[in-house]
């Protein structure tokens, strides 16, 4: 056993600095369209009809995103100039629903440095759930912050869901948040979570969690990368501001598809 | 593979694939609409039960002689006489479910001292929704019988009456661990109903992102196998190969998993030279880090004990259930699509495709870890001889009907694709490896004992999303 001690510690610390510092490794993110300015109001209604996903609609001043309704399919970005939407590297996404904006739904203090996640796939596609456990590797290591992925919904105090909630889901998804103690709160992650993404609503699965659950912070992606999802659980526990209001920004998007090359 | 047709009548179309020779037969029968009782072939074709089931429920066709047919796919709480893939179904409605629906978990060991064990839906810490009743009167499970389809979201009938761009994005969604091996099987139908092949250089690109795409789900698996072991160290190395994979696929294409980067007809962006021989660079760093992990593994006798012997599945019960990727290669059956049926540019890269005999834990282990190697040498071969040109073709939309056939990282993957004169997508089918061996699943975990249950679950890593759909 003694040469995996001494691997592990020949591999040195691999950790984030984020949220003290913003991460900046190529590929951690793979970003999001951004409210765009255009000068004409072609552009913007070509845009529009380039999105599968109803997640562009044009403004006066050009474009903005539907963040929760983005799957990443990059029309938008790939189209032809000057119909192209500036692209955002960050990942700090998470938003606060309506739900949280009422005091007496907000974890308190308490929580932020000895947090307790289950997490919960109401049929998702595997990329969230890969991207959720990637919180446990070394790079992200939420144990540091204090968050910890439990087994049980009794030890819970957030319920970290993924997926559009199918129909065969609905009862243990309820069962295993009844099951939470109070305070608990609901992170949904993913397109799928938060609209039903490409799959709903439909006959087999809903259009989101939050038609069955009161959903406190939404995280936007498709998957959303772990540090979007790490974002979020900042967010529910009061150690990040949310995502800022989507505003349309002001590189134009030809400009954005020479920074991203 | 079922569909209904013009006439009106029901047609039948089997399509079997041997793993020998790699040959392909395709029957077809046809009968009246009103006629809903087909013979079952299951008793033949070992292979066929889970299809007619699962034909049974979303068709409402019977098949005459099957032992078990029912509920399946579709829970009880499901309408009844609801057949979602009939043409007269209508994919938008919502569904109120049955409330007077009771399920317990259907027991099937009678002796003194027998306990039931059920695991799921919701289990462990990053699970997806399953259930399984393990059924043992001690050390040994006795039965393991498995309940799926709690992810069921009707991909298929969802993707009707959709353009087939569109319906790539689901392609791409129902199993993203392995999007890019799906959505290339799907594109593959567009094209050949189209009689499109799409140039040279999206070909080479095509084997190269999805032996990227396979080298990046072997290392998750191969960490899903330290982890359910509890070995701390060899778990956080090999998910720091992950991540390093999950980066460079989105530093490769923009997306971590590799959304995004296929359209029917070629690849949505090119990707330059330079660029494709760094990532095969950083694909060799990888690798031997990888080849560390399995040289330390490979003496570490806490882990081996927990593997060799364990959860065994023969060649012969690999062959019978017609297992497919690395599953029956690690049973001997020297199956892979790349191989028996060559798409992309696999005809010309040197394809080692491993097999090992022993059929245990180990053996898929060593399988995962022998075809990482081969992928990265692949990538490397792929990116020393990218032929220069285009990356897409136009694809003109034309009525017809094709099957389109991977290697997705868990085995084969078939994708069966019917366009309309309007140029929609008419019908959708697809079988995924996770769909055919979780069928064989029992064969692995029964007889062995309770405790070494998720170690099997983990060495066999099957998708719960690409079986329900």
């Amino acid at each position: 056993m003694t040469k995996w001690v001494v691997k592990g510690l020949r591999a040195g610390i691999k950790s984030t600095r984020y949220p003290d510092a913003m991460e900046g490794a190529p590929g951690a993110s793979p970003g999001r369209p951004a409210p765009t300015r255009l000068d004409d109001e072609r552009s913007a209604a070509r845009l529009r009809d380039l999105c599968p996903t109803a997640a562009i609609a044009p403004t006066e001043a050009g474009v903005s995103i539907l963040h929760e309704r983005c799957v990443h399919c990059f029309r938008c970005l790939r189209g032809d100039a000057p119909a192209v939407v500036r692209w955002e590297r960050d990942y700090e996404w998470a938003a606060l629903e309506r739900t949280a904006e009422d005091a007496r739904r907000r974890l308190g203090r308490a929580f932020g440095r000895s947090l307790h996640i289950r997490f919960l796939d109401a049929g998702a596609c595997g990329a969230c759930m890969s991207e959720a456990s990637q919180l446990n590797n070394p790079y992200y290591n939420i144990h540091r912050l204090g968050f910890f992925i439990t087994p049980t919904p009794r030890d819970a105090d957030i319920l970290l869901v993924a997926g559009p909630l199918t129909d065969a889901m609905r009862l243990p998804l309820c069962k295993t948040f009844e099951a939470m103690p109070e305070p608990k709160r609901v992170v949904a992650i993913g397109a799928c979570a938060l609209t039903g993404g490409v799959f709903g609503p439909s006959f087999a699965s809903a259009g989101g969690v939050g038609e069955f659950l009161p959903v406190d912070v939404v995280v936007p992606g498709c998957p959303p990368p772990p540090l979007a999802i790490l974002h979020g659980l900042l967010v529910a526990v009061e150690r990040k501001p949310p995502a800022p209001e989507a505003r349309a920004g002001a590189m134009t998007g030809n400009q954005a598809k020479e920074s991203f090359r | 593979m079922v569909e209904e047709r013009a006439g009106p009548a029901w047609s039948l179309d089997y399509i079997f694939h041997g793993p020998e020779r790699g040959d392909w037969v395709h029957v077809r029968i046809q009968q009246a609409i009103d006629d809903r009782t087909v013979p079952s072939v299951s008793d033949i074709v070992h292979a066929a039960d889970w299809h007619e089931r699962e034909t049974e429920d979303l068709f409402g066709l019977l098949f005459d002689g099957h032992p078990r047919l029912g509920e399946f796919v579709l829970h009880e709480d499901w309408p009844e006489g609801t057949n979602p893939m009939r043409k007269s179904f209508d994919a938008r409605q919502r569904l109120e479910p049955r409330t007077d629906a009771h399920w317990e978990p259907p027991t099937v060991v009678e002796a003194p001292g027998v306990f039931a064990m059920p695991v799921g839906p919701v289990f462990s810490d990053f699970a997806e929704a399953a259930h399984f009743l393990l059924e043992t009167v001690g050390e040994d499970v006795i039965t393991a019988i498995p309940r799926f389809f709690y992810k069921y979201r009707g991909v298929e009938k969802i993707a009707e009456g959709q353009a087939p761009r569109d319906a790539l994005l689901l392609a791409e969604r129902f199993s993203g661990t392995a999007a890019f091996a799906h959505g290339l099987a799907f594109c593959q139908a567009v094209e050949t109903i189209a009689g499109v092949e799409p140039p040279p250089r999206a070909r080479m690109l095509r084997s190269l992102l999805a032996e990227l795409e396979r080298l990046r789900h072997h290392a998750a698996a191969i960490k899903g196998l330290c982890k359910s072991t509890a070995l701390a160290v060899a778990t956080s190395q090999a998910a720091l190969i992950e991540e390093d994979l999950l980066r460079l696929s989105g530093v490769a294409v923009g997306h971590r998993y590799l959304f995004g980067a296929l359209e029917p007809g070629g690849l949505a962006l090119d990707i330059a030279d330079a660029s494709c021989r760094e990532l095969a660079e950083e694909g060799q760093a990888i690798l031997a880090r990888l080849a560390e992990l399995e040289r330390m593994l490979e003496y570490t006798s806490s882990f081996l004990d927990r593997l060799e012997e364990v959860g065994i599945i023969g060649r012969r019960d690999a062959e019978d259930y017609g297992l497919v990727g690395p599953m029956a290669r690690a049973s001997g059956v020297p199956w892979d699509m790349r191989k028996t049926a060559p798409y992309a540019a696999y005809g010309a890269l040197d394809l080692d495709a491993p097999t090992e005999a022993e059929g245990d834990g180990y053996a898929r282990l060593r399988v995962l870890f022998r075809e990482a190697r081969a992928s990265a040498a692949m990538i490397r071969q792929a990116a020393d001889s990218l032929p220069a040109g285009p990356v897409s073709t136009p694809v003109a939309p034309r009525p017809g009907a094709a099957l389109g056939v991977t290697e997705a990282p868990l085995g084969a993957a078939f994708h069966w694709l019917r366009i309309d004169a309007r140029g929609l997508v008419e019908r959708y089918r697809l079988t995924s490896p996770s769909f055919i061996n979780w069928h064989g699943f029992h064969l692995a975990t029964e007889n062995f004992a309770f405790q070494d249950f998720p170690i099997i679950l983990a060495s066999l890593g099957l998708s719960n999303a690409e079986c329900d759909r």
